[in-house]
């Protein structure tokens, strides 16, 4: 299922907005490409990121990918759960597998992101 | 290596099994007109007469010197077992293991060697080697640049000065600043390291015992860099940590060195052997390939190259180096060594690298107008102040059997009548009194 309260990127990340502040992760599509995810490395607190730039690096056992922030913002917090679990990324994506918040969103970008209807039909299409 | 013969006949099988006429027929699908016409090179000899012409070279060479040269590479000795162990046909693959799993004894091999670089740095991690020690650290560099996010670098001019050179040379085109910290009557100045900490600064490069021998403890200069959220970054030589305070019990964040001095021949430009040791929690920092031990699904024990995600064949431009390989059959060598001298011989060779160095000082500085530098306590080399060009000594004591020394006055300036005298645990008194007596006639 792909939950309905937030937008997806085309490189499936998900963006959950309030207000101008978002939490960021990854799509259950993510996960299970990706494989077992060893290592999460997370941003730092007050880092300015643009939207489509990288926010932070998923190592999983054969590689170790980008995550592309969907928006510009300001990173508010990161996911420290995740140094020591990062399984949380394949056991619960949407969820306690959150990778970072941030703050000062400039939600313009909204308008390049998808909804979960139209996420949905980019994977059966893609 | 075996011997493997090549016979006209053993060709062509070969050229039959893949199916062509014969060798030429392998580059037809280069166009003739790219093919070169002529290499420029000389007729080939014969076996015996490139023989005879590589001798005839190498006899160039100054042969049989009594060597006192050290700067940073030692002529140590290297027991018998370190060649018949290193020379084995299972290890006598210098490269690293590409299907690294499948080579259980190579990586057993370098998990060790890993362990003895912890232990004798008293670090928590080691990777499975470097270059050498100048690559070694510019290596430390880059991490603590990555680890810190800050772009400015405080290196103590006490840094070997080819260390110091690779450093400038390697970073020519990276956004990165070196400041030197001029030696304080040859040891590390602590007030001119406190006044250039900064919050910009992401480590501070110190070597112990430094370039012109003095011994020090960083404790508090290592302090002082992490009240800065600085990291420090030590070079040592190995052979001196059988007897001198660690940069691990310093407070070191990485540690690097040169590891000729255990059990690899002084040669020019190698290959030798760079090592690197830090703190469990910059492991995903660090460059370079690491074994790691762990259990089959049978629970059996077996070694593995582990974190590789760091590395550029998995994370591409965003690896933390272009380094993806070791040097392993040095590394072999290096663990080898350490383990046939065990902690009782390493500290021995220590100890007596030591004590000899001191018997050569009071035998130098009896020598008329020769003075030692007695600024701090040295391990196994120490400065000479001449009373004439030591670039001169040096030349005349070559044709009286000696290496002497290294000329500090070559990378310090003002320093041209400054010798660097380095004694091992090879050195004879005999030697050290035959060399204090051509001293004294050369000056």
């Amino acid at each position: 299922m792909i939950p309905a309260d937030r937008y997806y990127t085309k490189d499936h990340e998900w963006v959950k907005l309030d207000g101008t502040a978002a939490i960021v992760g990854i799509t259950d599509h993510a996960q299970q490409a990706l494989g077992d995810v060893t290592f999460v490395e997370l941003p730092a607190v007050g880092k300015r990121v643009g939207a489509g730039e990288s926010v932070a690096v998923i190592e999983s056992v054969k590689a170790a990918s980008d995550v592309f922030s969907p928006l510009a913002g300001t990173v508010a917090a990161v996911n420290t759960a995740l140094s020591t679990t990062p399984e949380k990324v394949n056991e619960a994506p949407y969820d306690e597998g959150w990778i970072c918040r941030l703050k000062d969103c400039d939600l313009e970008g909204l308008k390049n992101l998808m909804n979960a209807e139209q996420y949905g039909r980019y994977l059966q299409e893609s | 290596m075996p011997f493997v013969a090549n016979t006209d006949a053993d060709r062509a099988q070969m050229l039959k099994v893949i199916g062509v006429q014969n060798v030429d027929e392998l580059f037809d699908d280069i166009p003739p007109e790219a093919r070169i016409q002529s290499l420029n090179l000389p007729e080939g000899l014969s076996e015996a007469e490139v023989y005879d012409h590589l001798h005839r070279l190498s006899h160039r060479n100054a042969h049989n010197l009594i060597c006192f040269l050290g700067g940073g590479f030692y002529d140590h000795f290297i027991p018998a077992c370190v060649d018949e162990l290193a020379g084995r046909a299972e290890f006598y693959t210098a490269y690293t293991p590409y299907q690294p799993e499948a080579s259980q004894g190579s990586l057993q091999a370098i998990f060790e060697y890993q362990s003895a670089i912890c232990r004798i740095t008293e670090m928590e991690v080691a990777n499975a080697s470097l270059y050498d020690g100048g690559t070694a650290l510019y290596e430390a560099a880059m991490m603590a640049l990555r680890i810190t996010g800050r772009r400015k670098i405080l290196l103590d001019s006490g840094v070997n000065p080819i260390y110091r050179n690779m450093l400038y040379c390697y970073t020519t085109n990276l956004a990165v600043a070196f400041e030197e910290i001029d030696t304080r009557h040859g040891q590390s100045d602590r007030s001119q390291i406190a006044a250039r900490l900064d919050d910009a600064t992401a480590a501070v490069i110190l070597q112990n015992p430094n370039f012109f021998g003095a011994v020090d403890d960083f404790t508090d200069i290592i302090a002082m860099a992490h009240e800065r959220g600085c990291l420090a970054i030590v070079s040592v030589y190995p052979i001196s940590l059988g007897l001198l305070k660690t940069p691990g019990s310093m407070g070191a964040d990485i540690v690097t060195g040169e590891g000729q001095s255990l059990g690899l021949p002084l040669s020019f430009g190698g290959p030798y052997l760079g090592f690197m040791a830090t703190r469990r929690e910059y492991v995903r920092k660090m460059p370079g390939r690491l074994v790691g031990l762990t259990v089959d699904a049978q629970g059996r024990r077996g070694f593995v190259l582990t974190l590789q995600a760091r590395e550029q064949h998995i994370r591409r431009e965003k690896a933390v180096s272009n380094i993806c390989s070791n040097e392993a059959l040095c590394a072999l060598r290096a663990l080898i060594y350490l383990a046939w001298l065990g902690r009782q011989g390493f500290r021995e060779v220590a100890s007596i690298c030591a004590q000899k160095a001191e018997y050569a000082k009071t035998r130098l500085s009896a020598v008329p107008g020769v003075t030692v530098l007695k600024t701090a306590p040295t391990f196994n080399e120490f400065t000479l102040e001449l009373p004439c060009s030591a670039v001169d000594v040096v030349s005349r004591l070559i044709d009286k059997g000696f290496a002497p020394g290294f000329p500090l006055g070559r990378y310090y300036r003002g320093m041209d009548n400054y010798l660097l005298v380095a004694v091992t645990e090879k050195r004879t008194r005999e030697e050290i009194g035959l060399f204090a007596e051509a001293l004294a006639g050369v000056l």
